[in-house]
């Protein structure tokens, strides 16, 4: 064109890092004018251009060649628009150059930036990426911190440090999230501070000129010390979403290293306090009955107590459970010798169930008490010491393999079910076991003992009919 | 019983709440605080504020309003027979919290979940009550997510899906025999029931809005579910088919898998190892299959191996391709979106990079190498003007040369 100079170099000076607006119109100007992108350099405020601009004050203080009024208007896709206002953005001082070098090819061709393969295109879809994210971080990673102001309205106010030239373009994310709430976001290239109705713009700023702390910080980290999850140590997924860069304005990233370090610790605490790692089961009562002497897996095997077996033949069609060993249990070494084992002696007998045709067990194989003086009182097992015994007690009912099991009690048919019924509900009709044997579930002779009057003679009918029903239902599997 | 501050308090209920998986934060109806009275807003976008050593990203406020339960679920950490200490949260006191990290710009808003006390209509009622103070008292526009109690009213579920912006209600464990033994007190029946009805409210509320503007949205983030992976035996083509039904009959945004993990003061009857998050993940990569490329349920399952297990050394649209050796190569310049879908190493991104270059020039193998992530992965199942894997899909030993290398050993 017949304004332009012949290899004449044009510098342009932009008003600030982010001004996408002063960029667009200059670089409308030049591409009317047909001036070629090596022939012009960008300088934005503190920057320095290329080689040519500093050469002399003269050259760059140059006019822009004014495009005639017949030029061609410029054109660009919708998708150049999207991308070089993110682009613009960017850190990168070549920023200006590229997008100049792409508008003026797109002047030839219009699709170009479909060409996803083309190193321009890439490398301008590679800078609009950068700052997108740089900007989603932003959105995710600005703490605030709360101050109180001198008329006693809260203000919170943020420290960041951005990589992209985002801040202003990001303001209205915060507002349009904390519309009515007082802020400031402080950055090394300039401060934002809203007051609810107006935006303002400051100069850059430092670290020190926000706060230092705010109490809710330490409830923020007690959250994430405790949304963590120690049996999932994964820290290289976390350092790609929250590179170390940020930690340092993070409250809660101080926690990381200790908490790391504690992971694997916790996890292995986990595992070896709940494991139940206990290889075979013994292949015949006696491997058991050696067993049981020996195990802690719970609390109750560290007491002063011995482990007391079942009693009876393999193969019995009848298997009862009890809940566990009492005082005189513990001190025979044999199930169901006390009180309630002749209470159920005695019932067993009226019904016409023969107990030595029995299988006798308890759900629990230890004496659980606590000392009064020179009594051990009897205390119910707890449910998770009931699941960890049910090992024995399946092994038991593996090698006997009873047609009817008769749980007596809760803790017995938690035993047997692994999980707690209601007697009241269970009784008086059969169950299957998950593999099929027939349960019945019965209250505890025990429960017979501590009962008096009315209520205990309501309670022995149910016990006998109880008994009975099964009984009958012996009779009918034996044939 | 022992009185807890604020803190331990909050310790307690993120803790017992760390082992539901989601915390997404997107998709919901856009809305900010301007012209209102309070602060928020959802931009579409989720925004995770803090990822966690585990990898997992904190978007969301996750709590129980209390981890006091009369359930007794076996995988869960809150049953009644667990021995954790035992905390309870006031509505208010969950709202000051919600807000206090909001301000600070912490979190994307509040996901809520309970123990169950006292009834299960009790306890909906009671997290209802703490979206319905947010909303109505602070004006909150922020994200919220109800986990639903399927024993409860109807009604007071319809409350809280008018006050969050998701609701999803766990289906737990991937089989009915699963849920029987391990989750005793839940009914399979049931969770699927309240689902259906969660999907009719959201139908029915969409439909409204379309006729009237000022209808209100009901749950427009939409319901989503977990699944527990690793309690139980169900091979991963049941957990993959019972996914599909899920997302079928129910519309769910999202299907979550958790690898159970070891939880402190676990049940007897439970594997007590470190969780399988490998499995965790070739699971959701199926899922991510299903939902964004095209594969039927059927198809994600035939890349299971003999025992209907992903294999976990390969990810499954490598091992169905490996399977399915006579679908490729691949034309890059020629085949359809659905077919370059199903190359291994081709991405969505990808996919759509290319159909677009290919409708100004043929392409070479180079510019497949610049629009994907790594073209070695790639090549043996492509063809492009200048390149052609003779004999690659035939070779037995393919699977060597395009699965990830399996690290070595340190010298002992």
């Amino acid at each position: 064109m017949q304004n332009v100079a012949i290899a004449s170099h044009y510098a342009v000076h932009l008003p600030a890092p982010d001004d996408f607006a002063a960029w667009r119109e200059r670089a409308r100007g030049l591409v009317q004018c047909d001036v070629p992108p090596d022939r012009v350099s960008w300088i934005e405020p503190g920057g320095t251009g290329d080689l040519f601009a500093v050469e002399g004050p003269a050259r760059r203080e140059k006019r822009l060649p004014v495009p005639p009024a017949d030029a061609p208007s410029v054109r660009a896709s919708k998708r150049f628009l999207e991308v070089a206002k993110s682009a613009a953005l960017h850190s990168d001082p070549a920023r200006f150059g590229l997008l100049y070098r792409v508008l003026w090819r797109l002047q030839r061709f219009p699709r170009l930036m479909e060409d996803k393969a083309d190193p321009d295109v890439r490398r301008l879809e590679e800078l609009a990426k950068a700052v997108r994210r740089d900007a989603h971080k932003m959105h995710a990673f600005v703490r605030f911190r709360e101050v109180e102001e001198e008329d006693g309205t809260p203000h919170f106010v943020a420290w960041f440090e951005p990589d992209h030239h985002i801040i202003r373009a990001e303001a209205a994310f915060f507002m349009r999230r904390f519309a009515n709430m007082r802020w400031s976001i402080l950055t090394p290239r300039g401060s934002i501070h809203w007051d609810g109705e107006t935006m303002r713009e400051g100069p850059p700023a430092r670290r020190s000129d926000a706060p230092s702390g705010d109490p809710v910080e330490d409830l923020w980290r007690s959250y994430y010390a405790a949304i963590f999850n120690p049996a999932r140590l994964k820290v290289a997924a976390m350092l790609s979403e929250m590179p170390k860069k940020y930690w340092k304005n993070l409250p809660e990233a101080e926690l990381i290293p200790q908490l790391i370090a504690g992971a694997q610790a916790r996890e292995a605490q986990m595992v070896s306090s709940g494991s139940l790692d206990r290889g075979e089961r013994p292949a015949t009562l006696e491997g058991i009955d050696t067993a049981i002497h020996a195990c802690r897996m719970c609390p109750i095997g560290e007491l002063d107590n011995r482990a007391v077996m079942g009693e009876g033949a393999l193969g019995a069609p009848l298997m009862i459970v009890g809940e566990q060993p009492g005082d005189h249990e513990d001190r025979a070494g044999r199930p169901f010798v006390g009180p309630a084992g002749q209470l159920l002696g005695e019932y067993l007998e009226r019904a016409g169930i023969d107990r030595s045709q029995a299988y006798v067990t308890n759900a629990v194989k230890h004496f659980k008490f606590v000392w009064k003086g020179k009594r051990r009182l009897h205390q119910s097992p707890g449910a998770k010491e009931i699941d960890t015994c049910r090992w024995w007690l399946e092994a038991e009912r593996n090698l006997v393999q009873p047609r009817l099991v008769l749980a007596l009690g809760a803790s017995a048919a938690r035993g047997l079910l692994g999980k707690t019924v209601s007697i009241t509900k269970a009784r008086g009709q059969p169950m299957r076991l998950e593999d099929g044997t027939e349960l019945w579930i019965t209250a505890h002779p025990s429960y017979l003992l501590r009962l008096e009057g009315e209520a205990r003679e309501e309670q022995a009918r149910l016990f006998a009919a109880d008994l009975a029903a099964v009984r009958e239902r012996l009779r009918e599997l034996a044939r | 019983m022992v009185q807890h501050t604020l803190r331990q308090k909050l310790a307690i209920l993120a803790d017992a709440a760390k082992y539901d998986a989601s915390c997404a934060s997107s998709g919901t109806a856009k809305k900010n605080s301007l012209g209102g009275k309070g602060i928020g807003s959802t931009e579409g976008m989720g925004i995770c504020h803090a990822y966690a050593p585990d990898g997992r990203c904190i978007s969301l406020l996750k709590i129980l309003l209390t981890n006091h339960c009369i359930f007794d679920c076996h995988y869960c950490i809150n049953r009644k027979s667990s021995n954790v200490a035992r905390a309870r949260f006031t509505p208010q006191e969950v709202v000051d919290l919600t807000l206090n990290f909001y301000r600070r710009n912490y979190i994307e808003g509040l996901f809520l979940s309970s123990g169950i006390v006292k009834s299960a209509n009790h306890t909906m009622e009671q997290l209802v009550e703490v979206a319905r103070i947010l909303r109505e008292e602070h004006d909150f526009r922020g994200y919220i997510h109800l986990k639903t109690i399927p024993e409860a009213d109807a009604e007071i579920i319809h409350q809280a899906g008018l006050y969050a912006d998701r609701v999803s209600i766990n289906v737990e464990l991937p089989t009915d025999t699963g849920l029987t033994r391990l989750a005793p007190d839940k009914n399979a029946g049931q969770i699927e029931g309240a689902m259906g009805r969660t999907k009719e409210r959201i139908l029915t509320a969409k439909d409204e809005r379309k006729k009237f503007r000022h209808a209100p949205r009901f749950a427009p983030a939409g319901q989503s579910t977990q699944m527990i992976v690793g309690a139980d035996d169900a091979n991963d083509a049941a957990i993959i088919g019972k996914a599909s039904r899920l997302y079928d009959s129910f519309g769910l945004r999202r299907v979550y898998y958790s690898a159970f993990s070891p939880i402190p003061d676990a049940s007897a009857v439970l594997p007590l190892k470190s969780p399988p998050l490998l499995r965790e993940h070739r699971l959701y990569q199926s899922d991510w299959l299903m939902r964004f490329y095209g594969f039927a349920p059927g198809e994600v399952a035939d890349a299971a191996e003999a025992d209907g297990n992903l294999p976990l050394d390969i990810d499954p649209k490598l091992a169905w391709a490996l399977k399915f050796r006579a679908s490729f190569p691949v034309d890059v310049n020629r085949a359809p979106r659905e077919l370059l879908l199903r190359v291994p190493g081709l991405g969505t991104k990808a996919v759509a990079r290319i159909l677009a270059v290919r409708r100004h020039r043929s392409l070479r193998l180079e510019d497949v190498a610049r629009l994907t992530a790594s073209v070695a992965k790639v090549r043996p199942f492509i063809c492009t003007v200048d390149w052609r894997p003779t004999l690659l899909t035939d070779r037995a030993d393919l699977k060597g040369l395009v699965a990830p290398k399996v690290e070595q050993l340190e010298l002992f």
